[in-house]
Order: C-alpha cells, then structure tokens, then sequence
C-alpha cells in the first residue's frame, strides 16, 4: 500500500491573527519546562524562603515575642535579595538552552519559514525566562506583602508603605529583564547550553571577583559599577529606599544595566537570523 | 487561496545575492510556474540561495522577487503563512515529540492549537510517520527526519511548498517514497511546489517544469515536455579511436554543432540538430578515420537538457 494512501486534506479552518507567534513560544517553552522534574525541584525551592518569611509574619503579628522580627521594607528588600541565587539557578537551567538548543538543531530556519519576525522570536525566548524568574522573584515577594496583611488583619503597613508594591514590581522587572536578556545573548553565541551555562557563570563569578580585588586595593566601593550584580542590587537599594551599599551613584549602576541591554539587543540581532552566512 | 491558473507562483526580476564578496545569484530573471516545479542545478548552483530570498532570509542586493502574487520586500510575513519550507540540512525543535512539533509549527503558522494538533496527525500519517509519532525526533533516522521535515511544512495547508533536497540521505525505498509523496502533492493534491534538487531522475519524475542554475544564473527553464522535445536526433554512439586523439573527434562534432557528452557507461550521448541525424556523425567520423562500433538512436532525457544547458561534457 503506498503510504500516501492515508490521504492529505486542504485545510478549510480559521486563522489565528498575525503577531501572537511569540505567546505560542512562550506558552509551548513554559509547558516544556513545567513538565520536567528538576525544573519543578528549583521552583520548589525558591518558595521554601517564602514559607519561612511567612512564619515569621505570622509569629509577630500572634507573638508579642518576636516583635524583634517585625516586618518592615527592608524585610522585602532582603528578601529579594535571598531570592538572587535562585534567580542565579533558574536563568542558568531554563536560559542556557533557549537559543544555544535551536541553533545546534538548526531550528531557527523553522520558525523564520513561519510568519514569524525575528523580534517575535526573541520576545518568546525572552518571556520564557522572564515568567520563570518572576515566579521566583515578584510573585512571591507580592504573596509573602498579601500574606502580611491577612495575618495582621488590616492594610495598615501597606497604607504607611505604599511604595512597596510598585518598588518590588519596578526592582522585579529590571531584574529579569537585564538578566534574561544577557543570558539570552549568551546562549545565542553558542549551539552548546553547558558551554553557554558555564560562560554565564565564569562571567558573574568573574564579575564578582574583579570588584572584590578592586575594593581590596582601593579601600572603597566606587568601583561597584563594574559589576552587574552589584549595579542591580545598588539600584534595588534606591527603589526600596534603603541606605545605598556601595559609594557608586545609582544612575551610573542604572546606565549600566542600560548598556548591558543595548549590548544584548545588538548580539540577538546579529545572532538570531534564518540563515548563517560567512562570508 | 491562490489562483492556480497559468500565473506563475514565483517571478524574480533581475535578482542579485552575494555573500561578502562572493555573488551566490546574479542578475537572475525568471519565474516558476504553478503546479511542481524542479529547481535544478549542481552544488553551488544557487538554489538554496534562491530559495532563501524568496523566504526572506536573505536580502537581495538588486532585483524584486514576487511569491503568490506578493512582494517579498513588503509582505513577507504574509508569505511565509502560506509558503511551507522544508530545509536541507536537519532541522527540529529540540526536546519534542513528532506530533507536539508538528502541531507547535502549525500553531506558529497561525493555526488554533486544537486545529495545528488535528492537522499534525494527519500530515504525519499522510507522510509515513503515523506509527511513530510520539517519538522523540532527536530518535528519528535521516529517512524519518527527512519525513518530519515535510510534514512540518505541510501543517499548516500552505498553497506553495519549497523542498530543498528532499531525498538526501534517504535509502532508496525511502528516497521513491518521498518522491511518490512529492509527485501526490504536485498532481493529486493541487498544491504549487518548487523542487530543489541536483537529482536529475527526481525532478524528472516529480515535476513537469524545470528551471536549471548553473553558477547563481538561471540556464534554461520551461516545462519538461518541452525542453525534451528533440529539434534534432539524440543518439547513442561508441567509438574506437586512437589514445590522445578522442578530444580532436570531439571538437569536430562541436564544429558540426553536435552536443556531445559521456555517460556512466563507455557510450557517449550525442545530440544532432537538423535533419541529417546518422549520416552527419558517421560522415564525421569517416573524415576524422574514426571507427564508429555502437550507433543507436535515443530519446531524450532531461539529462541532456540539463548537461546541454551547464554545458557539460
């Protein structure tokens, strides 16, 4: 039996409209990584510091002895702080692979056939790794600010701090935005995601280790520029109205990540094409 | 729909591609007709390349290219919606099943989730792929690869398909098969498809026109039938002539005007224009001593349109 004989039909359905191919990225990308184990693992344990901060509101709000405890905005501040190394973990589990695994399987010309531009795909990509940082970072810094106000039974600390909300969104967003974006111009350099996983942390550590040297030599903290992470947790400080850790100016820390987005934008677009050329 | 009338389903007015320094098309000029159509030519002839800037993924130094009635420059995201692609080099969504990618390709092709994943059952049955379609891709042979490719150009129901090598590393119950698909396609199914092959027996046995490249032009192009169609006599012809001098008897038949090529085998294949057919070659081959041991007349093949058109010898 010729194997044609199962036949092939004209499609006489409707057509979605143009323009969405990035939200099918996403939603195919977030269903692919909800379903595995390890990823699940990872989100698990980015919310064992929220069951711990929720004792803990819990505790002052019903014990007068933990008043020492009580909740204030560097109480956020800090907890988004902690949140960092699972924010470290996840851009390097979900985002080493995002492009690095379509460019070894030569899967960019497949999409790009499609009526897709390249923006699209890169928005898809990008809001793979963003939805996964900010269930590790936003969703539950807002939960554990809902949490306080159930276990204290009134709006009175988000009345006095009504900032705080806007600042954990704003602090949020430049977090996984500047993040997802540098990882997601790294994995493009490369078809390999260990190769991608591993540069993204030599270049943090590295980062890292370079201020460190410079703060011991210097004495002082006016260097803390050069360090990306010091640059997002200098302007965390800002937003959240905290005393600044380092001596750098935040709108210098600000231009920074300003810089590491244009960067990122500019390797995507000379990464991200249907086909290769050398020329 | 497009109309699948006699209007040509891709037209390209003096088109130039370059790679740095490198011209991959030049001043190229014109067009594909609807129905299947083979995109015919020797490595580096510049189908691929050809192929590219129709899809969009290459920007042409000069020229405009029209698909479906479309401008390439002006609305290639519409074109792309009904052009389905299939690569020549392997190509999938890492970490998917057969039928999650398929219906993935057709969902980004715009189609409803439900639909996209009707449709790839389908499509992966109609291409041999029914029995092995919750298999990892990565698993898949270069035979099923090849297969998967098709189907995913196929998803989404597209008016005009570009198959770029699609018998490579096939096995050659495999490579008929893909080839029956492709002929079922073109013929049955009505759909506009443009071959891409350096495989002249595929083109000839998928397609009825032809557009041959040759160094990033186009050499000769019109239906099969038609370029096959002898303005002269094609024959067989073995000869037996001294070493050394078989070059000089064939710059003799080139000054005849008879074309001239070898084959696999130790015949060569001789296209005599005019109407003078065996006597011009053994009255030839008496002037030049030359022994003429085989003489049979032939019907033309593509082969010698192709070999006549790259000038091959």
């Amino acid at each position: 039996m010729p194997i044609h004989d199962q036949g092939y039909r004209r499609y006489g359905g409707g057509r979605g409209r143009r323009g969405h191919g990035w939200a099918v990225i996403a939603a195919a990308g977030l269903r692919t990584f909800l379903a595995r184990r390890v990823f699940l693992g990872l989100l698990l344990a980015s919310w064992l510091p929220v069951i711990v901060r929720a004792v803990q509101f819990y505790a002052v709000v019903n014990f007068p002895q933990a008043s020492v405890l009580a909740v204030t905005p560097d109480t956020f501040r800090q907890f988004l702080d902690q949140q960092t190394n699972f924010v470290f973990f996840m851009t390097v589990y979900v985002g080493a692979g995002l492009v690095a695994n379509d460019r070894r399987a030569n899967a960019l010309q497949i999409y790009l056939s499609k009526p897709l531009t390249r923006s699209d795909y890169v928005c898809g990509k990008l809001a793979i790794l963003a939805t996964c940082l900010l269930m590790v970072t936003w969703v539950p810094a807002i939960v554990l600010l809902i949490l306080q106000a159930v276990f204290a039974g009134n709006f009175t600390f988000l009345r006095s701090h009504v900032y705080l909300m806007p600042a954990i969104t704003v602090f949020s967003a430049l977090q996984v935005l500047s993040v997802s974006a540098a990882m997601l111009a790294l994995s493009s350099l490369s078809k390999s995601s260990r190769y991608v996983a591993l540069l993204y942390a030599a270049l943090v550590f590295f980062n890292i280790a370079i201020f460190g040297i410079l703060r011991f030599i210097t004495g002082d903290t006016s260097l803390s520029w050069i360090s990306l992470p010091n640059d997002l947790a200098q302007i965390g400080d800002a937003i959240f109205r905290v005393p600044l850790r380092f001596a750098t100016p935040w709108p210098v820390a600000l231009l920074m990540i300003v810089a590491l987005l244009v960067v990122s934008g500019l390797i995507l677009e000379r990464r991200v094409r249907g086909v290769e050329v050398v020329a | 729909m497009f109309d699948t009338s006699d209007a040509p389903v891709v037209t390209l007015e003096d088109v130039s591609v370059a790679y740095g320094r490198s011209p991959a098309l030049k001043n190229v000029t014109t067009s594909f007709a609807a129905g299947a159509v083979g995109l015919l030519g020797p490595n580096g002839a510049g189908k691929s390349t050809l192929l590219k800037v129709l899809l969009g993924f290459l920007v042409p130094e000069r020229g405009r290219l029209r698909v479906l009635g479309l401008d390439v420059a002006e609305a290639a995201l519409e074109i792309r919606a009904r052009v389905g692609y299939m690569p020549e080099s392997d190509a999938h969504i890492p970490g998917m099943n057969a039928v999650s990618f398929v219906a993935y390709c057709g969902e980004l092709a715009g189609l409803p989730r439900v639909d996209a994943m009707q449709r790839a059952h389908e499509v992966l049955y109609y291409v041999g792929l029914g029995e092995a379609r919750y298999r990892n891709v990565e698993t898949y042979s270069a035979g099923m690869k090849q297969r998967i490719k098709l189907a995913q150009a196929l998803v989404h129901d597209p008016d005009l398909l570009f198959l770029d090598e699609p018998t490579n590393g096939m096995d050659p119950k495999g490579r008929d098969e893909m080839l029956e698909l492709i002929r079922d396609l073109g013929h049955n199914k009505g759909l506009n498809l443009v071959l891409s092959s350096h495989l002249l027996p595929d083109v000839e046995f998928a397609c009825d026109h032809v557009v041959v490249m040759d160094k990033g032009a186009v050499v000769a192009a019109g239906p099969i039938v038609a370029l096959k169609q002898p303005r002269g006599q094609v024959f067989e012809l073995r000869v037996k002539i001294p070493a050394g001098e078989l070059d000089g008897f064939l710059d003799r038949l080139r000054a005849a005007g008879i074309e001239c090529h070898a084959t696999d085998e130790d015949v060569m294949r001789a296209f005599v224009p005019g109407e003078g057919g065996a006597r011009d070659l053994f009255a030839i081959a008496a002037a030049e001593h030359v022994q003429v041991r085989h003489l049979r007349p032939s019907v033309p093949t593509l082969e010698d349109v192709f070999a006549k058109a790259v000038g091959e010898e």
